[in-house]
């Protein structure tokens, strides 16, 4: 249209037509693979009729099939043709908050009433985490975040793309397959004074690996004695032991402790709401206007990131968590899941035993929530896949939620086959 | 100060609350308003001839269908979303018959509304695109520059909107395009300008077609009232169709919340049409990478619905009635206040009332005018003078006559 053929070979050249005839993404690499997310592909396409997956942490029955709630499916029932599709505010839904910041800081708590926490729904744990950090950027610029080793992959990358230095603490200890409690005290001493922690509220991901009481009690006084900020991620509250109050142990001890803390929490599993982005961002302030003024900053940073965030997912929260009768639902169904779990863990220890396997399998009872570190190499990881069909994170992180009366003895004899020669 | 004192003191006790956001707060404020005769002309979302949200039949149907399917689960979608939306979204924009889609050159992934298909766009751009700087029109909505700017790109304006004629500054829009350096990447809204309602002619879109081209500017459009502007879905998307059938690369934010009335269930989604298939793979593989530390995917609810919409030849032929129905009630709505207008002998040229197309029109009026019309009338919009035709209704038109003419005639 505008090129006379004449020009074209030296405008093509200086660049300023290259639209015309070359691609301005040539030089985009291809992406690795999400190393969580990719499992699930992989185990998508492979035709074996044995295959197992105990890779990414969504809950699965007995019979490895995904869950609805019961609560869930009369909560949408109830909505479905009720209400209309406004926009959310900016904070998101104010009845799904302030359950929500109940279930985490309790039923009585003074924070809640004095009006103390600034909260905002998040899109599931992953966008209260990524809400945070940049509000932390933002807010606290010379800041960093010390993360637990290992953690759940994305986090590093949340924190990252946020434009906040990272350091590590340490936390899993190889050889028990337990915490390495004395290290990490070490470095929460060594650490400035006034440093940002992302700690995991209960059921550590992928470890499985949580402090006892006594150590979160050390753990927070340590904090006091530091001025460190505490970053709680709580993804399984319910889900780890079955009852919410006790998995949010650790919390509770940090505000005994006066602790101003932040916290990320997510209904993706112990409501099963995984696809329906469902979380909350809340930070505890000095008083009522520090926590006006908190909340306001964290919806600037929601707003150009997505405006306002999902109604349907809060609903259905809020309709569960604000009837007493669904909510009674709720609370057996979450015992319901995390019991199934625990017993897998049993009976996948017991098998590995009757086997007769050489090594110690007794942190997969000891370990807590959906994941269990079960100590496995890459190799051997592999070799599970390859030979048995059985998908999970080369890390050797297995996915309990994933294993079922009808897969765990296959499962225990392949991790024998891999492990009896180590 | 010893460290043991700190925990009890606030790491954020200096942040100061921020301001109100200019277009919602439009909203908080009417909340507060006591008057039983005030009118929110604010934010756009659809209201019906009583004033009232709509909740589109096809979107109640949809619903049923969901609930009522025990099959469905809640489980994680992709990164990338629900693949049959995905696909569904590229054919409502780009057509059903668009070589680009045919030849796999196009990738779509689900995103929170326009705002997350805008902004995961602006973040691919800054980190793999060659030139940091995006061309925005002046005005454009208020939270354009916001996406923009934390996604890391650096933001300049071009002429748009001409308040002498109430239309466009075309001259001006292609001087400054014209000016851009070359690559530079510049915002287009698809149709249904926001705030102003003007919408460049089908020939004078070619002629920026043809420069932009011409300068390798890269095009990112916004398409947040398809089919919601003319009635039509094909003659929305006409500007984006004419740059992707020249062959050339360009990106696109969809969004359903007016179009299909799902505003607070964040259903959108960002295309990304490149020169070849393999290219395409490899953007969509990054924009993974954008994605999952921002919240690892997208909520299933509200694209599930457009889905079942779409993929229904009878639901999407209902879906587009009712879709004119709604562009057909703003567009008597202009009629009305225009004739309510000349009738009162209000002082001024009003026809940019009809000639504005979409939910918007940018009145004119100027801060001081609008304050008037709030103390006085209590009726709210945003302090540039926009307002949402889509809130008005043959009943209240009358008193937003009286209010305009008063403004006019009494403030400067």
């Amino acid at each position: 249209m505008l090129l006379r053929n004449g020009c074209a070979g030296r405008i093509l050249k200086s660049g300023l037509f290259r639209s015309m005839s070359t691609s301005w993404w040539k030089h985009v690499e291809p992406a690795p693979k999400d190393p969580i997310l990719g499992v699930t592909e992989a185990f998508l396409a492979d035709p074996s009729p044995d295959k197992v997956n105990v890779g990414v942490g969504a809950y699965r029955d007995d019979n490895g099939k995904p869950v609805v709630l019961e609560c869930v499916r009369e909560a949408e029932r109830r909505i479905a043709g009720n209400l209309n599709m406004e926009y959310l505010p900016m904070g998101g839904s104010i009845k799904m908050i302030e359950e929500t910041l109940k279930l985490a800081y309790g039923e009585n708590s003074d924070l809640i009433k004095e009006k103390h926490i600034a909260a905002v729904q998040a899109l599931s744990g992953t966008g209260a985490c990524r809400l945070f950090a940049d509000f932390q950027k933002r807010f606290s610029p010379d800041s960093q975040i010390y993360i637990p080793v290992p953690t759940w992959a994305n986090h590093h990358n949340l924190w990252r793309d946020a434009h906040v230095p990272q350091n590590t603490f340490h936390y899993y200890h190889p050889e028990s397959r337990g915490l390495d409690f004395a290290s990490m005290m070490e470095d929460i001493k060594n650490a400035p004074n006034g440093s940002f922690f992302l700690l995991h509220a209960c059921a550590h991901n992928p470890t499985g690996v949580d402090p006892t009481e006594e150590q979160w009690r050390e753990i927070s006084h340590q904090f006091k004695v530091k001025g460190h900020f505490a970053f709680f991620d709580m993804a399984y509250q319910g889900f780890a032991s079955g009852d919410p109050e006790r998995d949010a142990k650790s919390i509770r001890i940090f505000l005994e402790d006066g602790h101003l803390i932040g916290c990320a929490q997510s209904y993706a599993k112990n409501m099963g709401l995984y696809g329906q982005r469902v979380g909350c961002l809340s930070v505890i302030c000095e008083d009522e206007k520090q926590a006006v003024a908190v909340k306001s900053q964290l919806q600037q940073l929601a707003r150009p990131m997505y405006s306002n965030p999902p109604v349907h997912g809060a609903l259905v929260v809020s309709t569960i968590l604000g009837d007493p009768e669904l909510k009674k639902l709720w609370l057996t169904e979450v015992k319901g899941m995390a019991d199934r779990i625990i017993g897998m863990r049993s009976a996948l220890r017991e098998n590995l035993e009757k086997l007769g396997s050489p090594l110690s399998w007794e942190h997969i009872t000891k370990q807590i929530g959906m994941f269990c570190y079960s100590g496995m190499t890459p190799e051997q990881v592999d070799r599970l896949t390859n030979e048995y069909h059985i998908y999970m994170t080369r890390n050797g992180r297995i996915s309990m939620a994933g294993v079922t009366t009808g897969n765990v003895g296959f499962l225990a004899n392949a991790i024998h086959e891999v492990t009896k020669s180590a | 100060m010893s460290a043991s004192s700190d925990h009890a003191n606030s790491v954020f006790a200096s942040v100061v609350q921020a301001p109100e956001d200019p277009i919602l707060g439009v909203t908080v404020a009417y909340n507060k308003d006591p008057s039983p005769d005030k009118l929110n002309l604010g934010v756009g979302a659809y209201r019906t001839e009583e004033g009232k949200p709509l909740v589109l039949k096809v979107v109640r149907k949809a619903e049923q269908l969901l609930v009522n399917d025990p099959s469905r689960v809640k489980e994680y979608l992709p990164i990338t979303g629900l693949a049959d939306f995905n696909k569904l979204s590229a054919k409502l924009i780009f057509g059903a018959d668009s070589l680009a889609i045919q030849e796999n050159r196009v990738t779509t992934v689900q995103c929170l509304s326009g705002t997350g298909s805008l902004r995961v766009g602006a973040e691919f751009l800054a980190r793999h695109y060659h030139e940091r700087t995006i061309y925005i029109p002046q005005p454009t909505w208020g939270n354009h520059p916001k996406v923009f700017t934390l996604a890391g790109l650096s933001v300049k304006t071009y002429r748009y909107y001409s308040p002498n004629t109430r239309g466009l500054d075309f001259q001006g829009l292609l001087e400054d395009l014209g000016s851009a350096p070359a690559g530079a990447i510049v915002l287009l809204h698809a149709c249904a300008h926001n705030p102003t309602g003007v919408d460049p002619t089908s020939d004078q879109w070619e002629q920026i077609r043809q420069l932009m081209r011409s300068k390798g500017l890269l095009p990112f459009f916004d398409s947040a009232y398809q089919g919601f502007a003319s009635g039509s879905l094909d003659a929305d998307a006409a500007s984006v169709r004419m740059f992707v059938a020249d062959g050339g690369e360009c990106l696109a934010a969809q969004s359903y919340a007016k179009n299909m009335g799902l505003y607070g269930e964040r259903v959108g989604a960002l295309s990304i049409v490149c020169k070849t298939a393999e290219v395409a793979s490899r953007v969509e593989s990054q924009l993974k990478l954008v994605i999952r530390p921002m919240y690892s995917n997208p909520p299933i609810h509200g694209a599930s619905i457009v889905a079942t919409v779409l993929k229904d030849r009878d639901l999407y032929n209902e879906w587009t009635v009712e879709l004119k129905a709604m562009a057909d009630r703003i567009i008597s709505m202009r009629k009305q206040l225009f004739d309510a207008l000349q009738a009162r002998g209000t002082p001024g040229d009003w026809s940019h009332i009809l000639k504005q197309i979409g939910m918007f029109t940018f009145t004119g009026l100027n801060a001081n005018q609008v304050a008037f019309m709030t103390k006085e009338y209590h009726i709210y919009m945003t302090s540039d003078g926009r307002i949402s035709m889509a809130g008005l209704s043959s009943r209240t038109v009358p008193n937003l006559t009286e209010a305009i003419h008063a403004a006019v005639s009494s403030v400067a």
